[in-house]
């Protein structure tokens, strides 16, 4: 249910941004959002499309591109890309690993007219 | 409403919406890392977008919060006081947890703040200990962020080098990504949960500091496996601390004293 306070966050952020660069629409809006981050991304979609209206966002496009989890293994040592929370470390097969980013939740950019 | 920062349609401070005669004495510095989107490359015009420009901002979207909790961790920094984030699922004995450390921790100066949705039981429960607390009721909200804390930490008039319990709305999913402004942030998980909650709800732990286990008078009753709630624990988070904890009987309480004690020595010291 955060969701919704990160759609409301991104609302802030669009007007902020409209008033700076005077602009009065969004087409499209791109989020890179990190595997591990604490967001469910269709929940989020539809947050925004209700967040958004009465905004110059409103009816915008939303793209969300995915950026890899990374975490520290603490078998092995190393630093590895893992699918998701609970995989195990492709390099040592070991079950111990502290996520070290793929944290991000972002507005990348957007496409304004 | 606050003509500040424009709060005022949401969450209740003791049954009140903040900004209603109050001085919003909390800083609402404009650090680099807060408020003022845009001082990235911004303005960038792509050919072949007709009419449409492209704008880099490359902002998170938890900014604002993030800003409002740099702000908060001044405060406390000033103070030399040590606040932590107490999150766990709804019944997890927070707070009884929260009683009985402040029976235990006697002349030290401390001060609650309560997350509910709704009422101010546990506010009133803290209160009746002769401890400080203010109650947060975030209505439909799943979850405190870094804005109400501020104004409940203003409402609080906190002394120098107390402790702060922050006990965050009962929920393993969203409290995990707003940043408080707190020093650590303590997870609660009581033996009647079921081993694999560190599995089902990764990000809460993965961001804690410490794990209390509670309510290990339980165990033999609810055939709980201790040794297999702690290895979960360190399988989402190595680093994880993990303690034992009665509240009930006060047993393991005086690990969990110590290491509030500790943190705020340490505070002061940095």
């Amino acid at each position: 249910m955060h969701e919704m306070s990160l759609a409301d966050g991104i609302r802030r952020i669009v007007e902020a941004q409209a008033a700076a660069h005077g602009f009065t629409r969004v087409e499209c809006l791109r989020l890179e959002i990190g595997r591990f981050a604490a967001v469910e991304k269709s929940a989020l979609a539809f947050a925004f499309d209700v967040a958004m209206r009465g905004s110059p966002a409103e009816g915008a496009r939303l793209e969300i591109i995915d950026l890899p989890g990374r975490a520290l293994c603490h078998d092995c040592g190393e630093t590895v890309e893992i699918g998701h929370r609970l995989a195990p470390c492709p390099r040592c097969g070991g079950g111990r690993l502290m996520p070290q980013g793929g944290d991000e939740m972002r507005i990348r950019d957007m496409e304004v007219i | 409403m606050c003509t500040v920062c424009g709060c005022g349609n949401g969450p209740k401070l003791d049954g009140k919406t903040p900004g209603e005669g109050h001085s919003h004495t909390h800083d609402h510095a404009h650090g680099p890392d807060h408020h003022h989107y845009g001082t990235g490359a911004a303005g960038v015009s792509v050919p072949g977008l007709s009419q449409t420009r492209l704008i880099r901002i490359e902002t998170d979207i938890l900014a604002r919060n993030d800003g409002f909790a740099a702000s908060n961790r001044r405060v406390l920094a000033a103070l030399g006081a040590f606040a932590v984030n107490l999150v766990s699922s709804p019944g997890s004995g927070k707070t009884t947890l929260l009683c009985r450390t402040i029976e235990g921790l006697a002349r030290q100066p401390l001060a609650v703040i309560e997350g509910d949705q709704q009422t101010s039981a546990d506010a009133e429960r803290i209160r009746a200990t002769g401890a400080r607390a203010v109650q947060i009721n975030t209505g439909k909200g799943c979850h405190l962020d870094a804005h109400m804390v501020g104004h409940a930490m203003d409402a609080l008039h906190l002394a120098p080098r107390s402790l702060l319990f922050i006990e965050n709305v009962g929920n393993l999913v969203c409290p995990a990504a707003f940043d408080l402004g707190e020093d650590a942030r303590v997870a609660i998980l009581s033996v009647t949960e079921g081993e694999d909650k560190p599995l089902k709800y990764p990000d809460i732990f993965t961001t804690a500091r410490l794990a209390v286990l509670n309510k290990t008078d339980l165990a033999p009753h609810c055939d709980a496996d201790l040794d297999a709630y702690e290895a979960n624990l360190r399988r989402i988070n190595p680093a994880i601390a993990v303690l034992r904890v009665s509240a009930r009987t006060g047993a393991g309480m005086g690990a969990w004293l110590d290491w509030l004690r500790a943190g705020l020595t340490a505070k002061g010291r940095s």
